[in-house]
């Protein structure tokens, strides 16, 4: 919503029309700068990764060859297990944030509510090393002895939990994974649950609705598409996160739906190898950065739209992104 | 099934504590006055401490804060007052794109453009690198506060004969001041314990070093290497690097929230 001042400014030019004139070319030129980034972005990737383009072709994007020696690059594993550990963690964090949202904007008590909310969001503001840390010294061991054994004893023989558990595996990247997206999805979806109309919960209540039912029945239909758009945009984060994955991962270049497997991620590829790549290798680890690039934006693009449109009608909305 | 909500709510907060807790029970012992003075200890070697990377996170974050402040809050106060146009749509589209950018692709991009032309890593181009990261935040929360504030100061500005740019920057920042500085300050905290991008960039340096051309440690970076290394001394460092770490970033994070009580942004 533009703040016109119709046409105030035009009339008292005459006093400032010159230091307007700059004040307005200053400011144009600094906002410039965001839209010159992005080309420099893109075309930079671009040219950068073009030398692999051209050589793998569309085969880059399956293939699961990655030999240096050799000369032959395929990002099949890290963006399988870009795609999986991302999944992962939304399987554990959806819930939890859905959860706590309804709990905070439906039934806490006022004075909670507040508090409760941010210590959810602190947890945003841990450093990704951080977290990365405590994964290898606390989550790991925790699930070497106490949760793995038990887990595999029962479900050891399904797809998902077979193999031998050493440690980093995809499991412990999803688990840090859910636990760092979740205050991203929650704090939009309270936003969008809060932008439900009370109408929505009165109506439902006066049909003789518990407060539970009035939830499920009237308040989650309502907010669906803002709440896929919560979820949407922690898949963004998580596809994007470097260094706790990096460090608990295993940065194998292996394909293994097991959980207990390590595997590798795209971001963690260009974290590990970057400095050290030359020629080809370095033409396909910014090819990586490119499919990872197009693939956050097209997610992110994706939140912000079904966002919008639940709450569209509350500054609210556009803040919590 | 409202109990559900309530146990959802008890995880969620479960790492946070469980998190705190380890990083003071881990961390606070090797926490000491060596821990701030000198530099990290050969490999196996025990003692030593992190100034280097305490001097490092402050020069590199310092030069992220002056690069990318005075860019992303002009750029705010443009979207705010001259956001009509169909630039300025472009403008605000690709902030939401670049701030949803991952943080690693900031560091192959500062490589290219500014690493590889100089010759070497720098604690400069790892500040770049955190710039560019900081950029679009900086700009969409400044051009929300500056919207914020209400349209009748404008008019009656502009009524008593200011010039457009003075009511812009006497007025309309001036009342979004507290805000903007919320916002940047939620930035800075944001961008100090950042890893990924600064790999490529400031790379790291077990020495002391305060020459921002030269490859440079931060907090982060140490926490990675010495994570994950092999010595249970360089362990200990890292989670009472880690713990110094957190500090700062509440610290910035109070310091925002300090911003917007003291003074009502609002009008």
């Amino acid at each position: 919503m533009p703040q016109s001042d119709g046409g105030l400014a035009r009339n008292v030019r005459g006093r400032g029309g010159r230091g307007d004139t700059a004040f307005r070319v200053t400011l144009t030129a600094l906002a410039a700068i965001i839209p010159l980034l992005f080309v420099a972005l893109v075309g930079q990737l671009l040219w950068s990764a073009w030398p692999a383009i051209r050589a793998f072709g569309a085969r880059f994007l399956f293939s699961s060859t990655w030999d240096p020696v050799a000369g032959i690059y395929g990002a099949g594993p890290m963006i399988f297990g870009t795609l999986y550990s991302s999944v992962i963690a939304l399987v554990l964090a959806v819930p939890l944030a859905i959860g706590v949202s309804i709990f905070l904007t439906e039934f806490a008590p006022v004075w909670l509510r507040r508090p409760v909310g941010t210590l959810v969001e602190l947890l945003a503001a841990i450093p990704s090393v951080v977290y990365g840390l405590w994964g290898i010294f606390v989550l790991i061991p925790l699930l070497r002895t106490y949760v793995l054994p038990p887990l595999q004893a029962v479900l050891g023989w399904t797809p998902l939990f077979s193999g031998t558990f050493f440690g980093n595996s995809m499991l412990a990247a999803g688990i840090l994974l859910a636990v760092m997206i979740l205050p991203y999805i929650s704090s939009v979806s309270r936003e969008v649950l809060a932008a439900v109309p009370p109408s929505q919960r009165e109506a439902a209540l006066a049909l003789g609705a518990t407060r539970w039912e009035a939830v499920w029945s009237a308040v989650l239909p309502y907010a669906r598409s803002g709440l896929i758009g919560a979820v949407v945009l922690g898949l963004g984060r998580a596809l994007g996160e470097t260094m706790a994955v990096v460090m608990v991962i295993g940065n194998r270049h292996d394909l293994s739906l097991s959980l207990v497997d390590p595997g590798y991620t795209m971001a963690a590829i260009i974290a590990n190898e970057f400095n050290e790549a030359t020629g080809l290798q370095r033409a396909a680890l910014f090819e990586i950065g490119l499919v990872l690039f197009g693939v956050t934006v097209a997610v992110n693009a994706l939140a912000r739209l079904l966002v919008w449109r639940v709450a569209r009608d509350s500054a609210a909305g556009s803040a919590a992104l | 099934m409202t109990g559900l909500t309530v146990l959802a709510a008890l995880l969620a907060l479960l790492p946070l504590f469980a998190i705190f807790a380890d990083l003071v029970a881990k961390g606070a012992s090797s926490v000491n006055w060596d821990f701030f003075v000198q530099n990290p200890p050969t490999a196996g070697a025990t003692g030593g401490g992190v100034a280097n990377a305490i001097m490092g996170t402050l020069l590199v974050v310092g030069v992220a804060a002056l690069v990318g402040l005075p860019v992303g809050i002009g750029a705010g106060v443009y979207l705010a007052e001259y956001g009509g146009s169909p630039f300025a749509t472009i403008v605000r589209f690709l902030a939401d794109v670049l701030n949803g950018t991952p943080s690693v692709i900031a560091g192959i991009f500062v490589w290219t453009w500014v690493v590889r032309p100089m010759g070497h890593f720098s604690g400069l181009s790892g500040g770049i690198a955190l710039a560019v990261l900081m950029l679009p935040m900086v700009t969409r929360t400044t051009e929300e506060m500056v919207r914020l504030v209400p349209h009748s100061l404008r008019e009656a500005a502009l009524a008593l004969g200011y010039p457009r740019w003075r009511t812009t920057l006497q007025i309309m920042v001036r009342a979004a001041w507290p805000g903007i500085l919320t916002g940047g300050l939620v930035a800075v905290a944001r961008i100090a314990g950042e890893t990924a991008p600064l790999l490529f960039t400031a790379l790291g340096n077990l020495n002391f070093k305060t020459n921002l051309l030269q490859p440079m440690q931060t907090l982060s970076l140490q926490i990675y290497v010495f994570a994950t290394s092999p010595f249970a001394a360089w362990h200990r460092l890292a989670w009472g690097a880690a713990l110094v770490l957190m500090a700062m970033v509440l610290a910035v994070g109070m310091a925002a929230r300090y911003a917007t009580r003291s003074r009502v942004g609002r009008g």
